[in-house]
């Protein structure tokens, strides 16, 4: 619809909008984090929900105990590999639709315990991740930053068609299979489905 | 405090054939510690605690130390007969020759333990405890009935060193799960091959990362 015409009626007293953007905007207003923390950047993300930065602005005020009552999963903190089975479990076990940050360099990457035997390198690795994060920890600026770019995101989504978001479309895959504690390591080492990484330089030797 | 000299031989006097040994910390700090024997340790761990002038009530850290094998190299000189011909005449001549004779001086792991004094204010006494190597003789006694405090410390030298203290109420893994196989801090720790290799490697991470692919195609191939 045209803009102009949308603000002319508007003026007259009348408005006219469509289901899809009344959805995504009720959607994006009231986006309920999961409530809980794996380290230290959860303290940060406990400053943004306080009164000086003020998350509940943008509708996020709601931190959910249970995962079935969450829309938003905000991994805050490093996720070791004891943890990340719990961590995709969760996820699981959220309703659609649903969404995760990441949030700082641990949470992206492994951040500065990358090389270490215990830490996951990135929990985009096993769940489809829509924001990241970087610094270590992030500034609330940045996790609210975040945030709207999630809302954007939501804005943005088509309730039809080809790329309509995941929830709306039956053929898409809705649990991801979750890590096995192996002998040595995580099994696999990561969700292909989610974390298809291919490396530069590398040739394949037939 | 007593120095760590006159807590041995305390220690002597009081358990008879305690078999302590004296290790000398050559650095400024000057930090003595004793090396216990396994079999009279938990006795003399109680002796430290209920001696009324020792008083060690405070077990503040037990750390685990891996030892790994040691190859020593050293030079002898050895005499043999080496046969030279001297002026168009063969003869056999004494000479002296350095050799290079390697040995391996068997590695162990070892617990070290702090202990200080709360009521008597003072501390650390340091005493060890060694394994007799690296591999299946791995026990140590657990020292949790005698301190209470080194009851997760000792189950995390047992998950990170593969110490197994017998005695101990509880010895499991502390920080890594259950399944898993290896004991993360020993120096021949092998590492998982989950390294994220770099968007654009070269030189020794792109030959890694290149091993990987190759292995990864072999055992494709072997499926298939």
């Amino acid at each position: 619809m045209d803009q102009n015409l949308k603000i002319e009626l508007g003026k007259q007293g009348v408005f006219v909008t469509t289901i899809q953007e009344l959805y995504n905007w009720g959607r994006r207003s009231s986006v309920w984090p999961m409530q809980f923390g794996l380290a230290c950047c959860a303290i940060e993300m406990i400053a943004t929900t306080m009164a000086r930065y003020d998350l509940a602005r943008f509708g996020a005020e709601v931190f959910r105990p249970s995962p079935r009552q969450a829309d938003l999963m905000i991994v805050s903190g490093t996720v070791t590999k004891k943890m990340a089975p719990q961590v995709v479990r969760l996820y699981n076990q959220m309703a659609e639709p649903r969404y995760v940050i990441a949030m700082g360099a641990c949470a992206i990457s492994g951040g500065p315990f990358k090389q270490g035997y215990n830490v996951l390198k990135g929990i985009d690795r096993y769940i489809p991740v829509d924001v990241h994060i970087p610094g270590c920890p992030p500034r609330p600026e940045a996790l609210l930053q975040a945030f709207m770019t999630l809302q954007e995101k939501i804005d943005g989504q088509h309730l039809t068609g080809a790329d309509r978001p995941r929830f709306l479309d039956a053929n898409q895959q809705g649990e991801f299979p979750v890590p096995e504690q192996g002998a040595h390591d995580l099994e696999p080492t990561s969700n292909r489905g989610v974390w298809p990484v291919e490396i530069q330089g590398v040739v394949n030797r037939e | 405090m007593k120095t760590a000299e006159e807590i041995k031989a305390a220690i002597e006097a009081a358990v008879p054939g305690a078999g302590v040994e004296f290790v000398l910390n050559p650095g400024p700090a000057a930090e003595h510690s004793l090396r216990l024997a396994p079999e009279c340790a938990v006795a003399v761990a109680t002796f430290l605690r209920d001696d009324a002038e020792l008083a060690f009530d405070f077990l503040s850290n037990v750390s685990g130390v891996d030892w790994p094998d040691k190859e020593i190299a050293e030079k002898v000189k050895v005499t043999r007969q080496v046969t030279k011909t001297v002026d168009g005449v063969e003869q056999s001549v004494e000479e002296t020759v350095d050799e290079t004779r390697k040995r391996v001086e068997p590695g162990c792991l070892e617990a070290v333990y702090h202990l200080y004094s709360v009521a008597k204010k003072h501390g650390p006494l340091v005493i060890r405890m060694k394994t007799a190597n690296r591999s299946d003789q791995v026990q140590l006694p657990s020292l949790t009935p005698i301190w209470r405090s080194a009851e997760f410390q000792e189950r995390e030298v047992f998950d990170l060193y593969g110490i197994i203290f017998t005695g101990h109420p509880d010895l499991r893994r502390l920080l890594m799960w259950d399944g898993f196989k290896d004991h993360p801090m020993r120096k021949d720790y092998v590492e998982p091959d989950d390294y994220e290799y770099e968007p654009t490697p070269h030189d020794a991470v792109l030959a890694r990362a290149q091993e990987r692919k190759d292995r990864e195609q072999g055992s494709k191939g072997a499926r298939d």
